[in-house]
């Protein structure tokens, strides 16, 4: 069976297996760009010491968050000359250093695949539905979004606020 | 016509994870949050206009003009997501 592009799940993930999975018997393939999301266990923004967060659970919309995802490496390969792409994506209850998420692309030239693997990451931030909870030595609370995702999405011609609708394709300007 | 209403994360928390409404033919999504926001006490609270919040109807987001199909369907709120 052909390995899905999307999955959410609780189980952790193998990113070297991920990796040879997506560029098997693609001779086509000149490079693979991936990123790994983890947990920290501090959010350096506030000022806080190392161990401040204790745990982090990750809430989904089943079923939205799969569709929306496949929608967004559907725009990735609209955009960009990718060959493949792969998307996991854990959920749960995770730990400081545990991995949350990767993206992996892969392309005939690295320049695609830096592009479109950063255009998911910042689809993704946006747009995809999951939240995180953290939990402190002074109880639980939910992350934030930040201003600065819904900006990383716009330098790719989409507005964060309201739908995924793309605005049609622009050369990022970071 | 029926409409299954779901809530996610913070506004789950604070509302339950959903129900469902009957509403009148030319409901909209902003038509929707007013008459739930009209409840007052929790709804009224993480429903509020001038809050963050995302709107997705059949698991896709849109917005407050969007107009729900006559046949009804499934509107969720929840807060700006923070996956990644």
């Amino acid at each position: 069976m052909k390995t899905p592009r999307v999955t959410v799940r609780t189980e952790d993930f193998d990113l070297s297996a991920e990796v040879a999975a997506l560029r098997a018997g693609d001779a086509g393939v000149g490079g693979v760009v991936a990123f790994v999301g983890t947990v920290r266990d501090r959010h350096l923004s506030h000022g806080e010491p190392a161990g401040s967060i204790r745990a982090m659970e990750l809430e989904h919309y089943p079923g939205m968050t799969e569709s929306a995802i496949e929608a967004m490496i559907d725009e990735a390969a609209r955009r960009f000359e990718i060959r493949a792409a792969r998307v996991i994506h854990r959920v749960g209850m995770l730990q400081p250093l545990d991995q949350i998420m990767m993206v992996a692309v892969s392309a005939a030239h690295r320049g695609q695949a830096f592009q479109a693997c950063e255009f998911l990451m910042d689809y993704l931030k946006t747009q995809a539905p999951f939240w995180k909870k953290e939990e402190t030595a002074s109880g639980a609370r939910w992350v934030d979004a930040r201003s600065s995702d819904d900006a990383a999405l716009a330098r790719w011609g989409i507005a964060a606020g309201d739908n995924a609708t793309p605005a049609g394709p622009h050369e990022p300007h970071p | 016509m029926k409409l299954e209403i779901r809530y996610f994360a913070s506004i789950r928390e604070a509302l339950g994870p959903g129900e469902t409404l009957e509403i009148d033919d030319g409901a909209t999504v902003a038509s929707v949050r007013d008459a739930l926001i009209a409840r007052g006490g929790t709804h009224a609270a993480a429903l509020a206009r001038g809050k963050a919040l995302r709107v997705a109807l059949d698991k896709v987001l849109c917005d407050e003009k969007t107009a729900l199909p006559a046949a009804g369907g499934e509107l969720a709120f929840f807060p700006p997501v923070t996956g990644g």
